[in-house]
């Protein structure tokens, strides 16, 4: 089976400043729950940004289902939840997680309203359909954002830093969703994220990034990531800090 | 045996999308579905669910999903509200065939009770309006209470107020005002002396065109155009600032180190306010009346020596000084809606722009209302 997304020689950032990653080489597979892990400013966010097509690689290969990823009007092939939920401040949860079917499906609108509803139930938030996104918790935001970009069944999904902020029970049951999600309707996650116990209880694969070495410094599962000899992989799982 | 209904392109994105096809049967009691129950399809699913709901034939019991080849989330919901349409009717209908997964899935998706969305009447509406007019009038009335406070506060103990930034808001309200504030005072003037112009020389009194436009540009469009000008620009400005930092949490930051984020945020504003006013209304006199002489001179033939011993004649001290003295009032009227307005904002990005628009809004009718008393009260003192 062919994998969903492929890195070769990848390298992002911002010119004129250096690259924040080169020569970045890695593959996900169809149904993986795969983590891109590392320290603050090494370029997690950035390579999420690139695997969404909000930017542009500065070189190498970049491939999502096939193609380059670009970010363009039209239907979306993959949903998106962004770290602080990005839910619109004006709509309600019902009004923001209709959009996309609105939008982009020919569903009639008593049909939206009954699947709205199933998603806000699947993440939890029966009953907080017409209340706005300020006027609920920031990990309630973040399950409604969820819920927001599996409205148009992605068979791809991109989380960044979904459990961060919340508390241990709430995390617990996003991990769960997550697993779920990916059982029944066979999801490829890929999750931005530096919150260990989460990445230890889901994800397959993970890759490290390092943001003195500009570079992916270990790649596999969590479990044998924690046990590496590479001082920045072991540092990063045992939470160790050392001084620059 | 019941009828079958064989779907094969349900309509749903581009044509040349693949569309897959599903199957409703009835086999007496039971309803059979095949095929991909998907997105892709959901709409014909919908529709085809509900026929099955008003079809007069015997209730359904149970629906068998041992053909279905696929099911997502809005097929799953799909059906979740089918069974729940058929519940309201008394019946129970059991899935049956399910694989495990499809069997989770629906589970997952199984909506709970919603709670109906409140609706107001069109009276109550109108209430709510008004309420929140006078409370709207309470709190600038509140917020002039406490910034009192806070100037008291900012008195005693001078350190506490963040006066450094008064000069860079000043430069921000004032210095790139300037351009626009030249220009549209010009044109006033410019204008006030064309309207006057065509009756003035019917009566060979083309002179007099100087009164005019010096005593109404001094004593109210100078300051009128520059407090406009000054709401639209700086005004909506300083409530989009404080309103994002008032969403953004800057606001509690700056509380929770011990700072009044009115006394460090709105009193260098007001202040910046009550300076940059008064000096553009002079610049504004200045090229109002030169916007006037340029008509004078070439509609009316009026000499711009002329024009300017006849303004000199007509003009007394009171009419510009009334006119700063109305900047004044304008510049801190702007600070006080600006910035009670930006504090206020709750919620997102929505409520920065409805706050701002809202200070725009004031802010022109608390200009004219104030503008309207300070003539009457300046009418009585020169009377005196």
């Amino acid at each position: 089976m062919s994998p969903v997304i492929v890195a070769r020689d990848l390298a992002i950032g911002f010119p004129p400043d250096p690259p924040l990653l080169e020569s970045a080489t890695f593959e996900i597979d169809r149904g993986e729950i795969f983590a891109v892990l590392g320290g603050s400013g090494c370029g997690k966010s950035t390579l999420l940004r690139c695997l969404i097509g909000l930017e542009q690689p500065l070189a190498g290969t970049l491939l999502v289902e096939g193609s380059p990823p670009e970010m363009k009007v039209g239907k979306p092939t993959y949903g998106v939840s962004f770290q602080h939920g990005a839910l619109l401040g004006s709509l309600t949860l019902e009004e923001n997680l209709a959009l996309p079917l609105t939008s982009w499906t020919d569903l009639p609108d008593e049909a939206i309203a009954p699947i709205v509803r199933a998603k806000l139930a699947m993440v939890g938030l029966d009953g907080a359909a017409h209340r706005l996104p300020s006027e609920i918790s920031g990990g309630m935001r973040k399950r409604a954002a969820i819920a927001r970009a599996l409205m148009l069944e992605p068979t791809l999904l991109f989380l960044d830093e979904p459990s961060a902020g919340l508390d241990p029970i709430t995390s617990a049951g996003l991990d769960e969703l997550i697993l779920t999600l990916r059982r029944t309707l066979g999801l490829t996650v890929v999750i931005v994220s530096h919150e260990l116990p989460s990445i230890e209880r889901i994800v397959d694969r993970s890759i490290v990034l390092d943001a003195q070495a500009r570079r992916i410094v270990a790649t596999g599962a969590p479990k044998d990531l924690a046990e590496s000899d590479e001082p920045r992989v072991s540092d990063f799982f045992h939470r160790r800090w050392r001084a620059a | 045996m019941g009828h079958t209904t064989t779907l094969t392109t349900p309509h749903s994105g581009s044509a040349i999308e693949p569309k897959p096809a599903f199957t409703i049967a009835r086999s007496d009691r039971t309803l059979i579905l095949a095929g991909d129950l998907t997105i892709a399809s959901g709409s014909e699913l919908w529709r085809k669910l509900r026929e099955q709901l008003d079809d007069a034939q015997e209730p359904i019991a149970s629906i068998d999903l041992t053909r279905a080849r696929s099911v997502d989330g809005v097929g799953a919901s799909i059906l979740g509200s089918f069974r729940s349409q058929l519940a309201t009717r008394g019946v129970d209908a059991t899935v049956v065939g399910a694989n495990q997964q499809v069997s989770e899935l629906l589970g997952l998706f199984e909506a709970g009770e919603q709670p109906e969305r409140p609706r107001t009447s069109f009276v109550e509406r109108v209430g709510q309006r008004t309420v929140e007019l006078g409370a709207g009038l309470r709190n600038i009335v509140a917020f002039i209470g406490e910034l009192t406070v806070e100037l008291v506060g900012a008195w005693r103990r001078p350190r506490t107020a963040n006066w450094r930034s008064t000069i860079p808001l000043a430069e921000r309200a004032g210095a790139d005002a300037v351009p626009i504030v030249l220009l549209i005072n010009f044109l006033v003037g410019l204008v006030m002396a064309h309207h006057s112009a065509a009756k003035l020389r019917q009566y060979g009194a083309s002179l007099y065109v100087a009164d005019i436009v010096v005593l109404s540009v001094t004593r109210e469009l100078a300051p009128l155009m520059t407090a406009i000008i000054l709401a639209g620009r700086s005004g909506a400005a300083f409530t989009a600032e404080i309103a994002t930092m008032k969403v953004s949490e800057e606001i509690d930051a700056l509380r929770a180190m011990g700072f009044g984020p009115v006394r460090y945020l709105a009193l260098p504003r007001l202040l910046a306010l009550g300076l940059v006013a008064p000096l553009l209304v002079v610049l504004g006199d200045m090229v109002g009346i030169l916007g006037g002489m340029v008509m004078a001179w070439v509609g009316l033939e009026v000499s711009p020596t002329a024009f300017f011993n006849e303004a000199l004649r007509a003009l007394r001290p009171f009419d510009v000084i009334g006119g700063l003295i109305k900047s004044v009032v304008f510049g801190w009227a702007i600070g006080v809606i600006a910035c009670q307005r930006g504090f206020a904002a709750k919620g997102g990005a929505a409520e920065v722009g409805d706050k701002t628009t809202s200070t725009v809004v004031t802010c022109l009718f608390g200009i004219v209302l104030l503008d309207a008393v300070l003539t009457i009260l300046f009418q009585v003192i020169r009377s005196i």
